[in-house]
């Protein structure tokens, strides 16, 4: 299993500091699929070895002068209050309709991104 | 100013919807970054990587306590992570801006038809 893992850590690290985002993209559905991880499981792993590659990530890109720490700040710290409401929602909610609400904005501001 | 607290408040907003949805923040904060405090692309980028960090801690820190956390894989697959971002890093910052946030509109998409997925695929099982 640990060549697997491997792969995975190098896959995860290159995607997410390619685009900057966390690497859960990656992480997750590999553990599913390569380790039989469940989705419950495959999240909360996958979330602590994000620490670790995002950590990278930002100081490697911070050596290179990229990171802008005040817009770090600004929009990472209430990100904290969103997320335990967040989870905490997600418990009382019906998701369906709500997902593909969410995965419209998605595509409306990838359509931005791409124009 | 203004539009400092608007970055603000979409990064709270940001946050609900990753907790909601189990997406990571950073697939928000890079467009927000961009569309709204106009920093290039890879400057977004590499700033989102540090608005991760106390999300992914305080939710690391929460899930662990769940017990759902497998510590030794997400040591192995953080450790063997670093070599990758080396990797994605330089290729980042050698991409043309234009074709990286292109790219990045592409996975935005890409994300979005995955949650969709999931969702049709989940209504045909039980609930969890």
């Amino acid at each position: 299993m640990i060549p697997k893992l491997i792969g995975v850590g190098v896959v995860a690290g290159f995607f997410g500091a390619l685009f900057g985002v966390g690497g859960g993209i990656v992480i997750i559905p590999l553990l599913v699929v390569l380790c039989s991880f469940d989705q419950r499981r495959a999240s909360a792993t996958s979330l602590t070895a994000i620490l670790v590659s995002s950590a990278a990530g930002a100081i490697t890109y911070a050596l290179h002068g990229d990171v802008k720490p005040g817009a770090a700040a600004v929009i990472g710290l209430p990100a904290v209050a969103g997320v335990l409401v967040g989870t905490a929602v997600q418990q009382r909610v019906r998701m369906n309709q709500l997902t593909y609400g969410f995965a419209l904005v998605l595509v409306a501001v990838g359509i931005r991104l791409l124009v | 100013m203004t539009s400092l607290v608007v970055v603000g408040l979409l990064g709270a907003a940001g946050g609900v919807l990753a907790g909601l949805f189990g997406v990571g923040g950073g697939i928000l904060f890079v467009p927000t970054l961009v569309l709204v405090l106009h920093l290039t692309q890879v400057h977004a980028e590499a700033s989102s990587l540090l608005a991760i960090l106390p999300t992914a801690l305080v939710g690391s820190w929460r899930q662990h306590r769940y017990g759902n956390v497998d510590l030794r894989v997400a040591v192995i697959v953080g450790t063997t992570s670093i070599g990758g971002v080396q990797l994605g890093v330089l290729l980042a910052e050698s991409l043309p801006e234009t074709l990286l946030r292109r790219l990045f509109g592409a996975l935005l998409i890409a994300v979005a038809g995955n949650l969709a997925w999931r969702i049709r695929r989940r209504s045909g099982t039980l609930p969890e």
